[in-house]
Protein backbone atom coordinates (compact mmCIF):
# COMPACT_ATOMS: atom_id res chain seq x y z
CA UNK A 1 0.00 0.00 0.00
CA UNK A 2 1.33 3.22 -0.90
CA UNK A 3 2.00 6.38 2.01
CA UNK A 4 -0.60 7.86 0.19
CA UNK A 5 -3.32 5.99 0.12
CA UNK A 6 -2.45 5.14 3.71
CA UNK A 7 -2.27 8.38 5.02
CA UNK A 8 -5.75 8.96 2.91
CA UNK A 9 -7.12 5.83 4.83
CA UNK A 10 -6.38 7.41 8.37
CA UNK A 11 -7.87 10.40 7.38
CA UNK A 12 -11.12 8.54 7.40
CA UNK A 13 -10.04 7.14 11.16
CA UNK A 14 -8.90 10.71 12.20
CA UNK A 15 -12.82 11.82 10.74
CA UNK A 16 -14.47 8.38 12.56
CA UNK A 17 -12.14 10.04 16.12
CA UNK A 18 -13.99 13.77 15.53
CA UNK A 19 -17.12 12.06 15.29
CA UNK A 20 -16.81 9.67 18.49
CA UNK A 21 -16.39 12.74 20.28
CA UNK A 22 -18.97 14.53 18.89
CA UNK A 23 -21.25 11.79 19.49
CA UNK A 24 -20.66 12.33 23.02
CA UNK A 25 -22.53 15.29 23.36
CA UNK A 26 -25.82 13.30 23.86
CA UNK A 27 -26.46 10.58 26.13
CA UNK A 28 -28.38 9.13 23.18
CA UNK A 29 -26.22 8.87 20.55
CA UNK A 30 -22.43 8.07 22.46
CA UNK A 31 -22.64 4.64 22.25
CA UNK A 32 -23.03 4.75 18.39
CA UNK A 33 -19.90 7.63 18.86
CA UNK A 34 -17.94 4.86 20.64
CA UNK A 35 -18.52 2.45 18.34
CA UNK A 36 -17.70 4.79 15.08
CA UNK A 37 -14.46 5.76 16.80
CA UNK A 38 -13.90 1.43 17.34
CA UNK A 39 -14.71 1.17 13.89
CA UNK A 40 -12.00 4.42 12.82
CA UNK A 41 -9.52 2.14 15.37
CA UNK A 42 -10.02 -0.96 13.22
CA UNK A 43 -9.57 0.73 10.47
CA UNK A 44 -6.21 2.50 11.47
CA UNK A 45 -4.64 -0.90 12.37
CA UNK A 46 -6.12 -3.11 9.34
CA UNK A 47 -4.05 -0.19 7.28
CA UNK A 48 -1.10 -0.35 9.51
CA UNK A 49 -1.02 -4.15 9.30
CA UNK A 50 -1.29 -4.12 5.76
CA UNK A 51 1.48 -1.26 5.32
CA UNK A 52 4.09 -3.32 7.57
CA UNK A 53 4.17 -6.22 5.53
CA UNK A 54 4.80 -9.67 6.71
CA UNK A 55 7.78 -8.97 8.74
CA UNK A 56 5.90 -8.51 11.65
CA UNK A 57 3.04 -10.14 11.36
CA UNK A 58 3.27 -12.75 13.77
CA UNK A 59 5.04 -10.76 15.71
CA UNK A 60 2.26 -8.50 16.36
CA UNK A 61 -0.53 -10.91 16.15
CA UNK A 62 1.06 -12.71 19.52
CA UNK A 63 1.44 -9.38 21.06
CA UNK A 64 -1.77 -7.95 20.12
CA UNK A 65 -3.53 -11.08 21.12
CA UNK A 66 -1.70 -10.64 24.54
CA UNK A 67 -2.51 -7.10 25.10
CA UNK A 68 -5.52 -6.78 23.94
CA UNK A 69 -7.30 -10.21 25.57
CA UNK A 70 -5.93 -8.86 28.93
CA UNK A 71 -7.66 -5.45 28.21
CA UNK A 72 -10.96 -6.95 27.51
CA UNK A 73 -11.09 -9.65 30.27
CA UNK A 74 -9.91 -6.39 32.88
CA UNK A 75 -12.53 -3.87 30.98
CA UNK A 76 -15.67 -6.56 31.36
CA UNK A 77 -15.12 -7.49 34.57
CA UNK A 78 -14.41 -4.64 36.18
CA UNK A 79 -17.26 -3.61 38.86
CA UNK A 80 -18.59 -0.29 37.74
CA UNK A 81 -17.63 1.44 41.29
CA UNK A 82 -14.11 0.58 40.01
CA UNK A 83 -14.32 2.21 36.88
CA UNK A 84 -11.55 5.50 37.51
CA UNK A 85 -8.79 2.93 38.55
CA UNK A 86 -9.16 1.16 35.08
CA UNK A 87 -9.33 3.71 33.19
CA UNK A 88 -6.07 4.95 35.17
CA UNK A 89 -4.60 1.87 34.19
CA UNK A 90 -5.21 1.33 30.33
CA UNK A 91 -3.99 5.28 30.43
CA UNK A 92 -0.99 4.60 31.69
CA UNK A 93 -0.18 1.57 29.49
CA UNK A 94 -0.95 3.98 26.52
CA UNK A 95 1.73 6.21 28.11
CA UNK A 96 4.19 3.47 28.37
CA UNK A 97 3.53 2.32 24.82
CA UNK A 98 4.46 5.92 23.80
CA UNK A 99 8.03 6.09 26.05
CA UNK A 100 8.71 2.66 24.36
CA UNK A 101 8.43 3.63 21.01
CA UNK A 102 10.71 6.33 21.57
CA UNK A 103 13.12 4.31 22.64
CA UNK A 104 13.32 1.48 19.96
CA UNK A 105 12.90 4.59 17.50
CA UNK A 106 16.08 6.47 18.89
CA UNK A 107 18.17 2.77 18.83
CA UNK A 108 17.38 2.38 15.17
CA UNK A 109 18.46 6.18 13.58
CA UNK A 110 21.04 6.62 16.08
CA UNK A 111 23.74 4.42 14.40
CA UNK A 112 22.58 5.95 10.69
CA UNK A 113 24.88 8.58 9.19
CA UNK A 114 24.11 12.34 10.11
CA UNK A 115 22.29 13.15 13.42
CA UNK A 116 18.60 13.25 13.66
CA UNK A 117 16.93 15.68 12.44
CA UNK A 118 15.31 18.06 14.85
CA UNK A 119 11.38 17.08 14.18
CA UNK A 120 12.36 13.36 14.73
CA UNK A 121 14.55 14.10 18.28
CA UNK A 122 11.79 16.39 19.40
CA UNK A 123 9.35 13.83 18.73
CA UNK A 124 11.42 10.99 20.38
CA UNK A 125 12.69 13.30 23.54
CA UNK A 126 9.35 14.78 24.53
CA UNK A 127 7.07 11.94 24.24
CA UNK A 128 9.67 9.35 25.97
CA UNK A 129 9.53 12.49 28.85
CA UNK A 130 5.55 12.84 29.39
CA UNK A 131 4.73 8.50 28.17
CA UNK A 132 7.29 8.06 31.28
CA UNK A 133 5.32 10.35 33.38
CA UNK A 134 2.02 9.33 32.58
CA UNK A 135 3.04 5.70 32.89
CA UNK A 136 4.22 6.06 36.26
CA UNK A 137 1.84 8.44 37.48
CA UNK A 138 -1.33 6.39 36.27
CA UNK A 139 -0.21 3.53 37.67
CA UNK A 140 0.46 5.06 41.79
CA UNK A 141 -3.34 6.34 40.76
CA UNK A 142 -4.20 3.30 40.29
CA UNK A 143 -2.42 1.79 43.49
CA UNK A 144 -3.99 4.60 45.40
CA UNK A 145 -7.71 4.11 44.19
CA UNK A 146 -6.92 0.48 44.08
CA UNK A 147 -6.15 0.70 48.19
CA UNK A 148 -3.03 -1.05 47.20
CA UNK A 149 -1.30 1.60 49.02
CA UNK A 150 -3.17 4.12 51.13
CA UNK A 151 -5.47 7.06 49.51
CA UNK A 152 -3.93 9.60 51.93
CA UNK A 153 -1.26 12.52 50.73
CA UNK A 154 2.42 10.98 51.51
CA UNK A 155 4.30 13.85 52.27
CA UNK A 156 7.91 14.65 53.07
CA UNK A 157 9.94 17.44 53.71
CA UNK A 158 12.12 18.70 50.21
CA UNK A 159 9.41 16.97 47.89
CA UNK A 160 8.99 20.19 45.92
CA UNK A 161 12.97 20.24 45.80
CA UNK A 162 13.21 16.57 44.97
CA UNK A 163 10.55 16.79 42.37
CA UNK A 164 11.72 19.86 41.17
CA UNK A 165 15.44 17.94 40.51
CA UNK A 166 14.26 14.92 38.94
CA UNK A 167 12.12 17.35 35.93
CA UNK A 168 14.61 19.60 35.02
CA UNK A 169 17.16 15.98 34.84
CA UNK A 170 14.21 14.33 32.31
CA UNK A 171 14.07 18.07 30.78
CA UNK A 172 17.70 19.19 30.47
CA UNK A 173 18.34 15.62 28.78
CA UNK A 174 15.61 15.69 26.45
CA UNK A 175 16.95 19.21 25.14
CA UNK A 176 20.59 17.80 24.73
CA UNK A 177 19.15 15.03 22.84
CA UNK A 178 16.71 17.77 20.49
CA UNK A 179 20.26 20.17 19.84
CA UNK A 180 22.00 17.04 18.42
CA UNK A 181 23.85 15.12 21.16
CA UNK A 182 23.76 11.83 19.98
CA UNK A 183 23.79 9.59 23.10
CA UNK A 184 21.47 6.71 23.98
CA UNK A 185 22.19 7.09 27.71
CA UNK A 186 20.35 10.18 28.08
CA UNK A 187 16.69 9.27 26.63
CA UNK A 188 17.75 6.45 29.47
CA UNK A 189 18.42 8.84 32.09
CA UNK A 190 15.16 11.15 30.39
CA UNK A 191 13.01 7.95 31.08
CA UNK A 192 14.05 6.88 34.52
CA UNK A 193 14.08 10.50 35.57
CA UNK A 194 10.82 10.84 34.20
CA UNK A 195 9.41 7.34 35.72
CA UNK A 196 10.57 8.92 39.58
CA UNK A 197 8.94 11.85 38.97
CA UNK A 198 5.70 10.28 37.53
CA UNK A 199 5.39 8.55 40.89
CA UNK A 200 6.78 10.96 43.41
CA UNK A 201 4.23 13.34 41.75
CA UNK A 202 1.17 12.02 42.38
CA UNK A 203 2.16 9.99 45.99
CA UNK A 204 1.23 13.29 47.95
CA UNK A 205 -2.06 13.54 45.97
CA UNK A 206 -5.01 12.65 48.30
CA UNK A 207 -7.32 10.07 46.75
CA UNK A 208 -10.38 12.59 46.57
CA UNK A 209 -8.08 14.53 43.62
CA UNK A 210 -7.44 11.23 42.07
CA UNK A 211 -10.29 11.81 39.11
CA UNK A 212 -8.40 15.33 38.49
CA UNK A 213 -5.07 13.50 38.21
CA UNK A 214 -6.19 10.95 36.18
CA UNK A 215 -7.98 13.55 33.55
CA UNK A 216 -4.61 15.35 33.78
CA UNK A 217 -2.63 12.54 32.65
CA UNK A 218 -5.07 11.11 30.13
CA UNK A 219 -4.06 14.08 28.56
CA UNK A 220 -0.30 13.88 29.04
CA UNK A 221 -0.94 10.26 26.84
CA UNK A 222 -2.26 12.16 24.25
CA UNK A 223 0.39 14.81 24.10
CA UNK A 224 2.76 12.01 23.92
CA UNK A 225 1.17 10.08 21.42
CA UNK A 226 0.83 13.00 19.37
CA UNK A 227 4.64 13.88 19.47
CA UNK A 228 5.24 9.90 18.74
CA UNK A 229 3.33 11.07 15.62
CA UNK A 230 6.37 13.63 15.19
CA UNK A 231 9.21 11.22 15.49
CA UNK A 232 7.21 8.49 13.17
CA UNK A 233 5.69 11.05 10.78
CA UNK A 234 2.80 9.93 11.19
CA UNK A 235 -0.16 12.47 10.53
CA UNK A 236 -3.02 10.15 12.47
CA UNK A 237 -0.87 9.88 15.71
CA UNK A 238 -0.89 14.01 15.68
CA UNK A 239 -4.17 14.82 15.14
CA UNK A 240 -5.79 11.80 17.27
CA UNK A 241 -3.00 12.27 20.20
CA UNK A 242 -3.51 16.05 20.46
CA UNK A 243 -7.32 15.80 19.83
CA UNK A 244 -7.45 13.81 23.58
CA UNK A 245 -4.20 16.34 24.72
CA UNK A 246 -6.29 19.33 24.07
CA UNK A 247 -9.59 17.55 25.23
CA UNK A 248 -8.10 16.27 28.60
CA UNK A 249 -6.88 19.32 29.77
CA UNK A 250 -10.15 21.24 29.35
CA UNK A 251 -12.13 18.28 30.95
CA UNK A 252 -9.26 18.80 33.85
CA UNK A 253 -9.43 22.58 33.76
CA UNK A 254 -13.58 21.99 33.85
CA UNK A 255 -13.02 20.04 37.30
CA UNK A 256 -10.56 22.11 38.97
CA UNK A 257 -13.20 24.73 38.48
CA UNK A 258 -16.14 22.07 39.75
CA UNK A 259 -14.23 22.04 43.18
CA UNK A 260 -13.29 25.96 42.87
CA UNK A 261 -9.74 25.24 43.33
CA UNK A 262 -6.55 25.58 40.72
CA UNK A 263 -5.49 23.06 39.02
CA UNK A 264 -2.00 23.84 40.74
CA UNK A 265 -3.43 23.45 43.91
CA UNK A 266 -4.66 19.94 43.20
CA UNK A 267 -1.35 18.88 41.87
CA UNK A 268 0.70 20.16 44.75
CA UNK A 269 -1.27 21.45 47.53
CA UNK A 270 -1.19 18.12 49.06
CA UNK A 271 -4.85 18.72 49.64
CA UNK A 272 -6.78 16.71 52.87
CA UNK A 273 -3.92 18.11 55.26
CA UNK A 274 -7.00 19.49 57.47
CA UNK A 275 -5.11 22.22 59.43
CA UNK A 276 -5.75 21.44 62.63
CA UNK A 277 -7.49 24.74 63.65
CA UNK A 278 -10.06 24.06 61.15
CA UNK A 279 -10.34 20.91 62.41
CA UNK A 280 -10.88 21.70 66.20
CA UNK A 281 -13.44 24.64 64.91
CA UNK A 282 -15.33 22.30 63.08
CA UNK A 283 -15.72 19.55 66.31
CA UNK A 284 -16.05 22.82 68.64
CA UNK A 285 -19.29 23.81 67.59
CA UNK A 286 -20.53 20.14 67.26
CA UNK A 287 -23.81 20.15 69.24
CA UNK A 288 -25.97 16.98 69.08
CA UNK A 289 -26.92 14.40 66.45
CA UNK A 290 -30.50 13.00 65.82
CA UNK A 291 -31.08 9.92 64.94
CA UNK A 292 -33.61 8.11 63.44
CA UNK A 293 -34.54 4.45 62.95
CA UNK A 294 -35.80 3.24 59.29
CA UNK A 295 -39.83 3.71 60.50
CA UNK A 296 -39.86 7.17 61.11
CA UNK A 297 -37.87 7.94 57.52
CA UNK A 298 -40.15 5.76 55.39
CA UNK A 299 -42.86 7.93 56.73
CA UNK A 300 -41.21 10.95 55.84
CA UNK A 301 -40.57 9.95 52.53
CA UNK A 302 -43.81 8.30 51.79
CA UNK A 303 -45.70 11.34 52.24
CA UNK A 304 -43.63 14.15 51.06
CA UNK A 305 -44.06 15.74 47.90
CA UNK A 306 -40.71 16.28 46.48
CA UNK A 307 -37.69 13.90 47.63
CA UNK A 308 -34.66 14.74 46.10
CA UNK A 309 -31.40 12.01 46.23
CA UNK A 310 -28.32 13.06 46.92
CA UNK A 311 -26.02 9.90 46.32
CA UNK A 312 -22.15 9.54 46.95
CA UNK A 313 -19.49 7.35 46.57
CA UNK A 314 -20.60 5.69 49.58
CA UNK A 315 -23.57 4.45 47.74
CA UNK A 316 -21.53 2.95 45.22
CA UNK A 317 -19.15 1.25 47.83
CA UNK A 318 -22.36 0.05 49.30
CA UNK A 319 -23.35 -1.33 45.82
CA UNK A 320 -27.12 0.66 46.88
CA UNK A 321 -27.78 2.12 43.28
CA UNK A 322 -30.47 -0.61 42.32
CA UNK A 323 -31.79 -0.87 45.82
CA UNK A 324 -31.97 3.68 45.56
CA UNK A 325 -33.40 3.08 42.12
CA UNK A 326 -36.18 0.72 44.03
CA UNK A 327 -36.73 3.14 46.41
CA UNK A 328 -37.53 5.96 44.28
CA UNK A 329 -39.87 3.63 42.21
CA UNK A 330 -41.87 2.80 45.11
CA UNK A 331 -42.21 6.56 45.85
CA UNK A 332 -42.94 7.29 42.43
CA UNK A 333 -45.79 4.60 42.39
CA UNK A 334 -47.13 6.87 45.68
CA UNK A 335 -46.95 10.31 43.88
CA UNK A 336 -44.57 11.24 45.18
CA UNK A 337 -41.91 13.63 42.80
CA UNK A 338 -38.46 12.09 42.93
CA UNK A 339 -35.07 13.36 41.50
CA UNK A 340 -31.67 13.11 42.33
CA UNK A 341 -29.18 15.58 42.45
CA UNK A 342 -25.41 15.17 41.17
CA UNK A 343 -22.46 16.88 42.27
CA UNK A 344 -20.29 17.18 39.32
CA UNK A 345 -17.39 15.58 41.55
CA UNK A 346 -19.58 12.98 43.39
CA UNK A 347 -17.63 9.63 43.20
CA UNK A 348 -14.34 9.00 42.23
CA UNK A 349 -14.55 10.39 38.83
CA UNK A 350 -16.65 13.23 37.26
CA UNK A 351 -20.16 12.07 36.30
CA UNK A 352 -18.73 9.18 38.16
CA UNK A 353 -21.97 8.90 39.58
CA UNK A 354 -24.18 9.21 36.64
CA UNK A 355 -23.04 6.15 35.16
CA UNK A 356 -23.35 4.33 38.34
CA UNK A 357 -27.05 5.42 38.50
CA UNK A 358 -27.46 4.67 34.89
CA UNK A 359 -26.12 1.32 35.59
CA UNK A 360 -29.49 0.58 38.00
CA UNK A 361 -31.88 2.04 34.97
CA UNK A 362 -32.52 5.28 36.40
CA UNK A 363 -33.48 7.34 33.44
CA UNK A 364 -30.95 10.23 32.96
CA UNK A 365 -33.70 13.20 33.02
CA UNK A 366 -34.05 12.76 36.90
CA UNK A 367 -30.57 13.43 37.05
CA UNK A 368 -29.93 17.14 37.71
CA UNK A 369 -26.75 18.54 37.79
CA UNK A 370 -25.76 21.04 40.64
CA UNK A 371 -26.91 24.17 39.30
CA UNK A 372 -30.35 22.70 38.34
CA UNK A 373 -30.83 21.13 41.24
CA UNK A 374 -29.75 24.18 44.00
CA UNK A 375 -32.90 26.24 43.43
CA UNK A 376 -34.62 23.45 43.74
CA UNK A 377 -34.06 22.56 47.51
CA UNK A 378 -36.10 25.01 48.54
CA UNK A 379 -39.43 23.49 47.91
CA UNK A 380 -37.84 19.98 48.53
CA UNK A 381 -39.85 17.86 51.77
CA UNK A 382 -37.08 15.69 52.25
CA UNK A 383 -33.26 15.14 50.84
CA UNK A 384 -31.84 12.11 51.39
CA UNK A 385 -28.19 12.01 51.07
CA UNK A 386 -26.87 8.42 50.60
CA UNK A 387 -23.15 8.21 51.67
CA UNK A 388 -22.26 11.33 50.54
CA UNK A 389 -20.57 13.81 52.67
CA UNK A 390 -18.01 16.49 51.28
CA UNK A 391 -20.21 17.52 48.26
CA UNK A 392 -23.50 18.45 50.86
CA UNK A 393 -20.57 20.18 53.73
CA UNK A 394 -21.82 23.81 54.54
CA UNK A 395 -18.45 24.57 55.85
CA UNK A 396 -17.81 24.72 51.72
CA UNK A 397 -20.00 27.96 52.43
CA UNK A 398 -19.44 29.46 55.61
CA UNK A 399 -16.44 28.22 57.52
CA UNK A 400 -12.87 29.74 55.87
CA UNK A 401 -10.76 27.76 58.43
CA UNK A 402 -11.87 24.93 56.16
CA UNK A 403 -9.61 22.46 53.37
CA UNK A 404 -12.62 22.83 51.27
CA UNK A 405 -13.91 26.34 51.56
CA UNK A 406 -15.30 28.02 48.45
CA UNK A 407 -15.92 24.64 46.65
CA UNK A 408 -19.75 24.84 45.29
CA UNK A 409 -21.77 22.27 46.98
CA UNK A 410 -25.75 21.02 46.90
CA UNK A 411 -27.53 23.26 49.17
CA UNK A 412 -28.84 20.12 50.77
CA UNK A 413 -29.98 22.51 53.74
CA UNK A 414 -32.71 24.08 52.33
CA UNK A 415 -34.67 21.39 52.25
CA UNK A 416 -37.58 20.93 54.79
CA UNK A 417 -35.33 17.71 56.15
CA UNK A 418 -32.08 16.17 55.55
CA UNK A 419 -31.94 12.24 56.39
CA UNK A 420 -28.36 11.83 55.98
CA UNK A 421 -27.58 7.26 55.71
CA UNK A 422 -24.08 7.04 56.69
CA UNK A 423 -22.37 3.99 58.13
CA UNK A 424 -20.67 6.05 61.31
CA UNK A 425 -20.06 9.40 62.47
CA UNK A 426 -16.23 9.16 60.80
CA UNK A 427 -15.35 12.02 58.95
CA UNK A 428 -15.22 11.26 55.06
CA UNK A 429 -13.10 10.71 52.46
CA UNK A 430 -10.77 13.95 52.46
CA UNK A 431 -10.92 13.41 56.62
CA UNK A 432 -13.07 16.48 56.90
CA UNK A 433 -15.69 17.14 59.77
CA UNK A 434 -19.30 17.99 58.58
CA UNK A 435 -21.59 20.33 60.35
CA UNK A 436 -24.49 19.45 58.15
CA UNK A 437 -24.95 16.10 60.66
CA UNK A 438 -25.29 18.64 63.69
CA UNK A 439 -27.63 20.98 61.99
CA UNK A 440 -31.77 20.35 63.59
CA UNK A 441 -32.86 20.05 60.31
CA UNK A 442 -31.14 16.37 59.79
CA UNK A 443 -31.70 13.20 61.31
CA UNK A 444 -29.04 10.73 60.75
CA UNK A 445 -29.74 6.78 59.81
CA UNK A 446 -26.92 4.71 61.20
CA UNK A 447 -25.91 1.58 58.95
CA UNK A 448 -24.97 0.27 55.54
CA UNK A 449 -26.36 2.04 52.97
CA UNK A 450 -27.82 -0.83 51.17
CA UNK A 451 -29.42 -2.31 54.12
CA UNK A 452 -30.91 1.48 55.44
CA UNK A 453 -31.96 1.59 51.77
CA UNK A 454 -33.41 -2.16 51.95
CA UNK A 455 -34.74 -1.62 55.02
CA UNK A 456 -36.93 1.88 53.82
CA UNK A 457 -37.84 -0.28 51.22
CA UNK A 458 -39.79 -2.66 53.04
CA UNK A 459 -41.25 -0.33 55.64
CA UNK A 460 -42.67 2.26 52.60
CA UNK A 461 -44.36 -0.94 50.92
CA UNK A 462 -46.79 -1.29 53.28
CA UNK A 463 -47.88 2.70 53.89
CA UNK B 1 9.81 18.00 1.22
CA UNK B 2 12.86 18.97 3.56
CA UNK B 3 12.66 18.28 7.11
CA UNK B 4 11.89 21.28 8.60
CA UNK B 5 9.01 22.23 6.11
CA UNK B 6 8.14 18.58 7.11
CA UNK B 7 8.18 20.26 10.75
CA UNK B 8 6.23 22.92 9.94
CA UNK B 9 3.71 21.01 8.39
CA UNK B 10 3.06 19.02 11.46
CA UNK B 11 2.86 21.81 14.08
CA UNK B 12 0.28 23.30 12.08
CA UNK B 13 -1.39 20.26 12.02
CA UNK B 14 -0.93 19.74 15.84
CA UNK B 15 -2.38 23.20 16.83
CA UNK B 16 -5.26 22.62 14.53
CA UNK B 17 -6.27 19.80 16.53
CA UNK B 18 -6.08 21.36 19.47
CA UNK B 19 -8.57 23.66 18.80
CA UNK B 20 -10.71 20.96 17.60
CA UNK B 21 -10.24 18.59 20.44
CA UNK B 22 -11.17 22.32 22.36
CA UNK B 23 -14.50 22.74 20.21
CA UNK B 24 -15.22 19.20 20.46
CA UNK B 25 -15.21 18.78 24.12
CA UNK B 26 -16.77 22.14 25.26
CA UNK B 27 -20.29 20.46 23.73
CA UNK B 28 -20.37 17.40 26.23
CA UNK B 29 -22.70 17.64 29.31
CA UNK B 30 -21.40 16.94 32.73
CA UNK B 31 -23.71 13.83 32.80
CA UNK B 32 -21.43 12.10 29.96
CA UNK B 33 -17.82 13.28 31.97
CA UNK B 34 -16.43 9.70 32.89
CA UNK B 35 -17.31 8.17 29.77
CA UNK B 36 -15.55 11.34 27.89
CA UNK B 37 -13.15 10.78 29.92
CA UNK B 38 -12.89 6.97 29.00
CA UNK B 39 -13.59 7.71 25.41
CA UNK B 40 -10.67 10.31 24.91
CA UNK B 41 -8.61 7.07 26.71
CA UNK B 42 -9.51 4.87 23.87
CA UNK B 43 -8.80 7.12 21.03
CA UNK B 44 -4.96 7.51 22.80
CA UNK B 45 -5.12 3.81 22.11
CA UNK B 46 -4.02 5.04 18.44
CA UNK B 47 -0.28 4.51 19.77
CA UNK B 48 -1.06 0.96 18.62
CA UNK B 49 -0.55 2.47 14.75
CA UNK B 50 3.04 3.27 16.21
CA UNK B 51 3.91 0.29 18.08
CA UNK B 52 3.26 -1.60 15.09
CA UNK B 53 5.16 0.51 12.83
CA UNK B 54 8.34 -0.23 15.27
CA UNK B 55 7.58 -3.84 15.39
CA UNK B 56 7.02 -4.49 12.01
CA UNK B 57 10.37 -3.14 10.95
CA UNK B 58 12.47 -5.53 8.90
CA UNK B 59 16.05 -6.36 10.10
CA UNK B 60 15.33 -5.11 13.41
CA UNK B 61 18.02 -6.11 16.44
CA UNK B 62 17.01 -7.63 19.32
CA UNK B 63 16.37 -4.91 21.46
CA UNK B 64 13.26 -3.46 18.77
CA UNK B 65 12.20 -6.48 18.82
CA UNK B 66 12.04 -6.73 22.65
CA UNK B 67 10.71 -2.50 22.70
CA UNK B 68 8.63 -2.86 20.21
CA UNK B 69 6.59 -6.04 21.25
CA UNK B 70 6.18 -4.60 24.40
CA UNK B 71 4.83 -1.73 23.85
CA UNK B 72 1.70 -3.37 20.90
CA UNK B 73 1.43 -5.40 24.67
CA UNK B 74 0.62 -2.10 26.08
CA UNK B 75 -0.73 -0.48 23.29
CA UNK B 76 -3.33 -3.00 22.29
CA UNK B 77 -4.32 -3.39 26.56
CA UNK B 78 -5.19 0.22 25.63
CA UNK B 79 -7.21 0.02 22.29
CA UNK B 80 -9.20 -3.10 23.65
CA UNK B 81 -9.96 -1.96 26.96
CA UNK B 82 -10.60 1.54 26.38
CA UNK B 83 -13.35 0.80 24.11
CA UNK B 84 -14.63 -1.76 25.53
CA UNK B 85 -15.05 -0.05 29.12
CA UNK B 86 -16.65 2.93 27.29
CA UNK B 87 -19.00 0.78 25.76
CA UNK B 88 -19.95 -0.95 28.89
CA UNK B 89 -20.86 2.60 30.60
CA UNK B 90 -22.69 4.08 27.92
CA UNK B 91 -24.59 0.92 27.16
CA UNK B 92 -26.24 1.90 30.68
CA UNK B 93 -27.08 5.41 29.67
CA UNK B 94 -30.84 4.42 28.32
CA UNK B 95 -33.39 6.40 28.24
CA UNK B 96 -36.87 5.33 29.67
CA UNK B 97 -39.46 7.59 27.88
CA UNK B 98 -41.57 9.76 30.40
CA UNK B 99 -44.27 10.99 29.33
CA UNK B 100 -43.63 14.50 31.51
CA UNK B 101 -40.26 14.85 30.46
CA UNK B 102 -40.19 14.64 27.15
CA UNK B 103 -37.25 14.83 25.45
CA UNK B 104 -36.13 18.04 22.95
CA UNK B 105 -33.48 16.26 21.46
Amino acid sequence: MSTNLANLLYLISIVSFVLALRFLSNPAHARRGNQIGAAGMLLAIVVTWIRVGSTGWWAIAIAMVIGGGFGAVAARKVQMTAMPQMVALFNGVGGGAAALIALAELHRVLPEPGAPTADISLGIALSALIGSISFAGSMVAFAKLQELIGGRPITYVGQQFVNGALFITALGCSIALVSGVQDEWLLWVTILASLAFGVLFVLPIGGADMPVVISLLNAFTGIAVALGGFELQNNLLIVAGMLVGASGTLLTLMMARAMNRSVANVLFGAFGQVSEAAAAVAAGDGGSVRSASAEDVAVMLAYAHKVVFVPGYGLAVAQAQHDVRQLADLLEAKGVEVSYAIHPVAGRMPGHMNVLLAEANVPYPQLKEMDEANPEFSRTDVAVVVGANDVVNPDARNNQGSPIYGMPILNVDDAQTVVVLKRSMNPGFAGIENPLFYNPKTVMLFGDAKASIDQLIADVKPL
Amino acid sequence: MSHNTLLVFEITILVLAIFLGIEVISKVPALLHTPLMSGTNAIHGVVIVGAMIVLGQPDKSAFTWIVGFAAVVLASANVVGGFVVTDRMLEMFKSRQRPKKPEDE
